[in-house]
């Protein structure tokens, strides 16, 4: 039952003062979390003034953090507590977790991207039991979630679902040229990207220091020609023929294909770049189509047309290795210096639960899909646009930062650091490939020793 | 001290006649303030670059570790580079230009307060805001100067203002003059109208044209208030964060890092922060030698 439908919950401010009155609703709430809190449909003990700070990134999906916000109030009836959501700049997070964890201050409750609770995991509360509630509960978590949040048999976070990245791209104008299908391989996608260049429609793909795009293409590249950051025993592997080949592939590609003002994009630019008619394909997030579609009635395509009828997703074709997707999974981390821990482990199990996640899930369109397997069947997917079904399975294939390695600290650190990305960078800047390769490996010799 | 046929003084008073207990007095606000908001943070700062503390774990003592580390790391060798070269560049466009306006706005011409005025706009306007209106000009699929240049016919492809690293920083150095300009402009010509008038029109009946009143006569008259200038712009632009932080964020590829930028980079974002302490520390000496030097030629200047 939701918190609206339920009478007794309107009475939510009556009750709480009942209840800190020493009701024995107190004590049932108090023992039994959050069933506890449920079942004597009262607000628990947390003093009137308690109050929940959530620090999460600005959504690509606005209505997004929306919901999240009408979610909040209800989440605040429930447990009797002021819940708090604050939405900065993707780019912005490390920086603040940095800040707060230092200042043990801060929001009760941070956003984590990619693998990040390894990095900061001295400063987050073990969640393991939570994440084993929900993994049980939603039918098993994909690997990449579990290799963002889990650290040893600790888990740091609990994962709260995971972007999925494919390749949004034109199909009028990849038609125009002859590619009636999306490329199967990437040299095939350098020939056709080489063509619609030549026709004022690059391909766009950011190689600054972004948050999301810039290392999701640049990591799925390094393994499709078998490249990769360290080998299983998590020692530096990067300085191989291999990633050489993958360094020589992007400069190709770069020159031939691609729109070079990529090298100065946030995460955002391909967005703007592909919906004002700009480039004809780019990896990233569903925002562009959900953009596209939300706003059809001024996105328009060179014909008058609603730009969203002619937008597309592929996977990032393969390599001489194959395909291997990276895709960005997120979690929601309690700050080991926060006071109100309990209650924001309380308001995890709430926000979590299949009850609001569907909520928020739906309201997401696929952008953001669940972080284990029990979302693939949620009935959104049968009514769901067609270009959109791609996602659905999506985070089912898709490796972490430190691959071959374990997911670690180190590998965040590669990430911070965006030394992936900037040899991929500097190649396309004039470095020899096999000069970008050294100082990459070098940078990450001092990293994994 | 009291008076013949006044009444004694009373506590307070003997205590305010003592000169040295006032002035502790007087002082301990100062020195309260100073410690907690200068003096803490710089001693933490310099035991973080001592030590090997990162976000969450408190540190160890390594020494000098982290200033070796940095040394040797190729994208600070490139920050330290750049922030001698974006503060060079920026503040000879800043005296240059800054000086010309000066001279200009000491004329009299109609709506003088006016254009005084609108001059100290860049200087007023919030930093972070001004720079987020160039990166839009500077954008590298809308620019609008790319867009002007394009439709003036005087290129036929897009300039990579923030896609190359030569061309991003010349484009910080040009904001961090555009920015930086009017204090120059504003202090040079508080300046200017010190000289005495009497100075100049002796000058001209001696038969001096505009340069040579201005090399003689002008610029000697300036040039401890230029110095004064210029050393706090140094400072300034030398440890420059924000233009750089929301112009080209250090790229590409850390192209247009700064030294504090790359601080923060190392530091805050990537949570290293004895390394990044370490980075931001290499800015001390440097400032304190270009500091000493330029004071100690003013104080000549003073002297003479």
């Amino acid at each position: 039952m939701t918190p609206e439908r339920d009478p007794s919950r309107r009475r939510a401010g009556v009750s709480r003062r009942r209840f800190l009155a020493g009701s024995a609703a107190a004590g049932v709430a108090a023992a039994a979390g959050l069933e506890g809190i449920l079942a004597a449909r009262r607000a628990p003990a947390y003093a009137q003034s308690t109050r929940l700070n959530i620090l999460r990134w600005v959504d690509f999906i606005p209505a997004c953090d929306v919901e999240l916000k009408r979610q909040a109030g209800d989440a605040g009836k429930a447990l009797g507590a002021e819940v708090v959501f604050e939405f900065i700049n993707g780019n912005d997070l490390q920086p603040r977790i940095t800040a707060a964890m230092q200042a043990q201050t801060g929001p009760d409750i941070i956003m984590m991207l990619h693998n990040w609770p390894h990095l900061y995991q001295s400063g987050l509360v073990d969640v393991t039991d939570l994440a084993d509630w929900q993994g049980k509960d939603q039918g098993g978590y994909y690997g990449q979630s579990e290799a963002a949040s889990r650290v040893g048999r600790q888990w740091m976070a609990l994962p709260h679902g995971i972007v999925g990245l494919q390749m949004a791209y034109r199909k009028s104008w990849f038609n125009e040229i002859g590619a009636t299908t999306f490329p199967k391989t990437l040299e095939e996608l350098r020939q056709v990207g080489t063509k619609l260049k030549k026709k004022g429609h690059p391909i766009g793909q950011t190689l600054a220091h972004t948050f999301g795009d810039a290392p999701a293409w640049s990591y799925p590249l390094l393994w499709a020609f078998g490249g990769a950051e360290t080998d299983k025993a998590g020692k530096t592997a990067l300085d191989s023929k291999e990633t050489v080949e993958s360094v020589k592939f992007m400069q190709a590609f770069w020159k031939d294909a691609c729109d070079e003002g990529g090298l100065a994009w946030d995460d955002t630019n391909n967005n703007r770049a592909f919906l004002a008619g700009e480039i004809s394909c780019t990896l990233n997030g569903a925002s562009i189509y959900i953009a596209a579609k939300r706003g059809q009635e001024k996105i328009k395509d060179e014909r008058g047309e609603p730009m969203v009828r002619d937008i597309e997703h592929g996977p990032i074709p393969a390599g001489p290795k194959g395909s291997v997707a990276y895709h960005v999974a997120f979690s929601h981390a309690v700050m080991k210096y926060g006071k109100n821990q309990k209650l924001a482990r309380d308001f995890l199990k709430w926000l979590h639960g299949k009850e609001q996640f569907s909520k928020w899930f739906q309201v997401a369109e696929g952008f953001s899909v669940g972080s284990t397997k029990f979302w693939e069947q949620h009935p959104l997917w049968d009514t769901i646009d067609p270009p959109m079904k791609i996602y659905r399975q999506a985070a089912a294939s898709a490796r972490m930062f430190g691959y071959a390695g374990p997911p670690s600290a180190k590998a965040t650190e590669v990430y911070s650091k965006y030394i992936i990305v900037d040899m991929y960078a500097k190649a396309v800047q004039g470095m020899k490939a096999e000069d970008a390769v050294k100082w990459a490996a070098g940078e990450l010799k001092k990293i994994y020793g | 001290m009291a008076h013949p046929g006044t009444s004694r003084p009373t506590g307070m008073t003997r205590f305010l006649e003592n000169e040295r207990l006032l002035a502790c007095l007087l002082l301990a606000p100062t020195v309260v303030l100073l410690g907690l908001f200068i003096a803490y943070p710089f001693v933490m700062g310099v035991w973080l670059s001592l030590s090997n503390t990162s976000v969450g774990n408190v540190g160890e003592f390594v020494g000098l570790k982290n200033f070796i580390k940095a040394w040797n790391d190729s994208i600070f060798q490139t920050a330290f580079y750049n922030t001698f070269y974006y503060t060079f560049w920026a503040t000879i466009f800043k005296l240059v230009l800054g000086m010309w306006l000066a001279l200009l706005l000491n004329r009299h011409f109609r709506g003088k307060r006016i254009v005084r005025a609108a001059m100290l706009l860049p200087f007023i306007v919030p930093t972070v805001l001004s720079t987020f209106a160039w990166r839009w000009m500077f954008d590298p699929t809308f620019s609008v100067l790319n867009w002007l240049l394009y439709q003036g016919g005087f290129i036929t492809t897009k300039l990579p203002f923030l896609s190359d690293g030569v061309y991003g920083m010349w484009c910080a150095i040009v904001v961090n003059t555009w920015r930086g300009m009017p204090f120059f402009a504003i202090t040079l010509l508080a300046g200017l109208q010190t000289i005495s008038t009497d100075l100049q029109e002796a000058a001209s009946l001696d038969g001096a044209n505009g340069w040579q009143r201005f090399w003689h006569v002008t610029w000697p008259l300036l040039k401890p208030v230029t110095l004064v200038v210029v050393v706090f712009s140094v400072i300034q632009t030398f440890s420059d964060f924000q233009l750089i932080y929301v112009l080209t964020g250090g790229g590409p590829a850390n192209a247009t890092h700064l030294l504090a930028t790359y601080a923060y980079q190392i530091g805050v974002a990537t949570g290293l922060l004895g390394e990044g302490a370490a980075i931001s520390l290499f800015m001390l000496p440097v400032l304190f030698i270009v500091v000493w030097l330029q004071l100690r030629y003013l104080r000549r200047l003073e002297g003479a």
